[in-house]
């Protein structure tokens, strides 16, 4: 399978991408391309589902074999998709309306079940397939045409929704960093389990400039933490701060403040399987904090499909029936003999 | 001592009653699976509440299981019982309009305390008086204390103790029914086999039962019923849910996929779910999804990845699919969508039976969404529809909805075994020219698409629930909307060449009434018909399992007689149907909607007077 030389082109269809000029999602199905190019799997073996929403456009872009479905229920097609044929690299193309709202249910339990699926989570914070209403990861307070008052109501943080649901791999992303997409991206394919990545996604039309804060490269090197496993967590122009945890909390330092060293500074482990840490990454935000990208977890746990095929294939092997035929005469029955002409029971 | 007096009966009916911590569902199946085994052609209906354990000893709590069994064809579990089987004054109250005149009463009288018939809401000290039945045949039994008596030596609690004491009663009434108890004591052996002291303690009471019927049978009748003359062949007892689950298993097999089952329980269809979770052996893979959409939805991308995709559920359930349902209309996918049909509409009565869906599964979605839909008819042949909806789904990609209903599905009978062999071929459309691959290129005779799944090189290609062309791209050209809707209509309409045609059971060359049913009710309108024939009267009876499309010759059927009428456990679905496909008849209407099967008694009511007017 090695020697599948595949470039971006191999996945692209013949249909003409229609999402506005300056949309962020050119720069995802890029770094998803890219990605699945250097898997080295067969391209009849990729299955890209979506649900409803500008984003889910996303499999008629694809040469690969896809289905956009209905609004929210992405996670739930792919799961049988993945149930039905464990071989297949199965990808789910979802938005912040479609996964934390309308098909929050399957969100959650997807990730607990723990399927091997690679779910993309486009968060533009807003609804822009319908033109520009508050999704569940706006702020409270945030205008639009649904809250032109601003709204009273806080936003999910996906990421914590993934630990709450005992997400096995979550990473954060950024849809103008190609090269942080597809090094994430790479490493949820990898995973097995079900990995989410989230990706913060500039919705040019009706949301322009939401993430703005974060990616802004004046500021991004104080705004931005990208983990690596095994690394300091360091950031800044130069490397120059860093996070320690204290008091059950985690802190921001400066190397040579207050005789802080390097070695104070914490190392990210994206396999510890109790989430604490992770969920702390997570939830920093400006301007406390700078925003964590990259693999915050990436833990190992059982894969629902694999048990499932494992349980079948144990079961079969001490089983009593093996076809239908034996099925139907197992158990109490009885014969009937000496009635040449009994009837059916179906006429009267 | 005065001999046993035996009575000789072509058929008789049951009718076990007791709180719903009492075990009669399992008593009633001990007995019904025992009478099956003696060659009697039996018919079940377990009737419960929804609560697990409502209120001990109220009304509400009830929990009943008729059976009836006989020489000849049963078709029904009977109108009436002719043995009462009561084990609180409760059951009394809550069956006393389920009971032949004439018939016979064994109640626990030991339970007919000041107490408990104030529970049940009787005034007076004679709970068969104020239920008017003086004239039935009754026999008190001291149930509960005999039962405490032959376990003394055990070292049971009383509350253990208590709980066999539905062993005494079905050792009793297999004693006045000439049973063996040889089943029932396997039964236990097997099912408590890691506990010992309830084996023993269940089959001591057990015969305690019988042999209190032996050494007081100067007061119990006996009864004797012949074994039915019914075909050879090797035969079991089958409810309907069990029947279905099995004929979609057959299907998986003789198509050569295998079988995934995305469902979400619900009453009375979860028994569906229960029996294909335990055939890992046999490969089926279930899925316990969070809710009704994710149930459709998983089985949606089974069937989109190349498996026989099932969902099963009840009313409800139906409802929360409909929009999947849809998607797999749009996407032209094989689905088989079982509904085993309860009491609506919202929450309605679970555990009863009804016949309300039909109108939802027909049109119950957004847009011109047609489907295939087919009813079975008695719990056995549950397996033969559910076989023929996965049939039709595979050969036509197409979502076939497959109605059965809680009578169907909770009901038993004996079934004789189908081979494998002898089951009609099923050839998925599966792709196999990559060159010549469109997604919705259609096949010139059937309009069905193929089907071609990831995995299979060269076929790489997007579906999905907006309006597509002929290769699967997005088009919201006019024409080519109006075209496909059509289209999908008359793909569902072409099924028709894969059924048979109507039969009808009576006059062939057509007569005075022709009476129409569908789906469950068949046992019920089969026997008024055949008694009211008996009786000579012109009566004919046209039962429909496939619902659309219609079998060709419906209107030919319907021509010969001089009045049609409907019957079915709604208000006039299938007959407001018939008026639309076939509006040049007219139907007049029987409908019940008391959360029971029709009985003979009034369908022959309503079908005299419309011979009398």
């Amino acid at each position: 399978m090695t020697d599948l030389k595949y470039t971006i082109k191999d996945f692209k269809s013949e249909n003409e991408v229609r999402w506005c000029a300056g949309c962020g999602d050119f720069a995802i199905i890029n770094a998803v391309q890219r990605t699945m190019a250097g898997m080295g799997i067969p391209k009849e073996k990729f299955a890209v589902i979506s649900g409803i929403g500008c984003s889910s456009r996303f499999p008629y872009y694809m040469s690969t074999f896809g289905f956009h479905t209905i609004h929210g229920r992405a996670t739930a097609v792919a799961s049988g998709v993945k149930a039905a044929n464990p071989e297949l690299s199965v990808w789910v193309m979802t938005g912040d309306g479609d996964s934390m709202a309308i098909g929050g249910n399957h969100f959650i339990h997807l990730i607990r079940r723990n399927i091997d699926l690679n779910v993309v989570l486009f968060n533009n914070r807003i609804y822009g397939l319908t033109k520009g209403q508050y999704s569940p990861t706006s702020d409270r307070g945030f205008v639009s045409k649904t809250s032109p008052f601003g709204t009273v109501e806080d936003p999910f943080v996906p990421g914590q929704l993934v630990i709450g649901a005992r997400g096995s791999f979550y990473a954060r992303s950024i849809d103008g960093n190609l090269k942080l997409s597809q090094s994430v991206l790479e490493k949820a394919a990898e995973h097995k389990g079900t990995s989410v990545v989230e990706v913060l996604q500039n919705c040019v039309i009706f949301n322009n400039g939401i993430h703005n804060a974060i990616t802004d490269p004046n500021h991004r090197a104080d705004r931005q933490l990208v983990l690596e496993h095994g690394k300091p967590m360091l950031f800044g122009a130069e490397n120059e701060k860093g996070l320690v945890f204290e008091n059950g909390k985690l802190k921001v330092v400066k190397i040579g403040e207050n005789g802080v060293t390097e070695d104070d500074i914490l190392v990210h482990d994206a396999m510890e399987v109790d989430p604490t840490l992770h969920l702390a990454l997570i939830n920093m935000a400006l301007p406390d904090f700078p925003v964590a990208l990259g693999v915050i977890r990436a833990v190992s746990a059982p894969v629902y499909d694999v048990e499932m095929e494992a349980q079948i294939k144990e079961i079969q092997q001490t089983r009593k029936v093996s076809c239908v035929d034996e099925l139907l005469n197992s158990g109490n029955t009885w014969e009937v003999t000496g009635n040449p002409n009994g009837s059916s029971k179906k006429c009267i | 001592m005065k001999e046993t007096k035996v009575i000789e009966l072509e058929e008789v009916a049951i009718r076990f009653s007791g709180d719903s911590g009492d075990g009669m569902q399992l008593t009633g199946t001990l007995f019904s699976d025992t009478t099956a085994l003696l060659g009697n052609d039996i018919s079940t209906f377990p009737d419960y509440p929804s609560e697990i354990r409502a209120p001990q000893g109220t009304v509400g709590g009830v929990s009943g299981f008729q059976v009836q069994f006989g020489k000849k064809q049963v078709n029904t579990p009977g109108d009436n019982a002719n043995v009462l089987v009561a084990m609180n004054p409760a059951a009394i109250k809550a069956n006393a309009r389920f009971l032949e005149p004439g018939g016979t009463i064994i109640y626990d009288s030991d339970s007919f305390t000041e107490k408990n018939l104030r529970k049940a809401n009787f005034e007076t000290d004679d709970p068969f008086a104020e239920c008017n039945l003086e004239d039935f045949f009754k026999i008190p039994v001291p149930i509960s204390s005999l039962t405490q008596e032959g376990l003394k030596d055990f070292g049971l609690d009383n509350k253990s103790v208590m709980r066999s004491k539905n062993m005494f009663a079905l050792g009793l009434v297999c004693w006045m029914f000439n049973r063996p108890l040889d089943y029932v004591e396997e039964f236990v052996k097997n099912k408590f086999r890691k506990k010992p002291v309830v084996v023993d303690s269940n089959i001591k009471v057990l015969h305690d039962g019988y042999n209190y019927g032996l050494t007081m049978q100067h007061m119990t009748p006996s009864y004797l019923v012949h074994p039915a003359e019914i075909e050879n062949g090797t035969y079991r007892n089958i409810n309907g849910n069990h029947a279905t689950a099995w004929g979609l298993l057959a299907a998986a097999e003789k198509s050569g996929l295998e079988l995934f089952l995305g469902s979400y329980p619900i009453t009375p269809a979860t028994d569906i779910l229960t029996a294909l979770s335990e055939r890992k052996d046999l490969g089926v893979k279930t899925f316990q999804a969070e809710d009704e959409i994710a149930g459709i939805c998983s089985a949606i991308g089974a069937s989109f990845a190349g498996d026989l995709a099932v969902t099963t559920t009840s009313g409800p359930g139906l409802a929360l699919k409909g929009e999947a349902i849809g998607l797999a209309v749009m996407a032209e996918l094989p689905l088989v969508i079982v509904n085993v049909q309860r009491g609506g509409p919202s929450t309605g009565l679970p555990t009863k039976t009804e016949q309300s869906d039909l109108m939802q599964a027909l049109y119950g979605r957004n847009g011109e969404s047609p489907v295939v839909v087919l009813a079975a008819s008695t719990p056995s042949d549950c397996f033969h529809y559910a076989y023929m909806s996965a049939k039709i789904a595979l050969e036509r990609m197409v979502p076939v909805i497959l109605l059965t209903d809680g009578f169907l599905g909770n009901g038993s009978e004996p079934w004789k075994i189908p081979a494998m062999a002898d089951l009609p071929s099923i050839t998925p459309r599966v792709a196999n020219d990559s060159e010549e691959f469109l997604a919705y290129k259609r096949d010139a005779a059937t309009l069905a698409r193929e089907w071609a799944f990831p995995g299979m090189a060269g076929f790489e290609h997007r579906i999905g629930g907006l309006e597509k062309n002929i290769t699967g791209t997005v088009s919201h050209d006019p024409e080519n909307h109006q075209v496909n809707s059509e289209i999908r209509e008359e793909k569902v309409q072409r099924v028709v060449d894969m059924i048979p045609e109507l039969e009808i059971c009576g006059d062939e060359d057509g007569g005075d009434v022709l009476v129409v049913s569908w789906g469950g009710t068949f046992g019920h309108t089969a026997s008024t018909v055949r008694e009211l024939r008996l009786a000579g009267k012109s009566v004919s009876l046209a039962h429909f399992n496939y619902i659309k499309p219609l079998p060709k010759n419906t209107k030919e059927v319907f021509s010969k007689f001089k009045k049609i009428i409907v019957c079915e456990l709604n208000l006039g679905q299938f007959a407001a149907y018939l008026r639309n496909e076939l509006p040049e008849f007219s139907y007049y209407q029987a409908n019940k909607l008391k959360g029971l099967p029709f009985t003979v008694s009034e369908l022959k009511e309503s079908i005299t007077k419309l011979l009398e007017d």
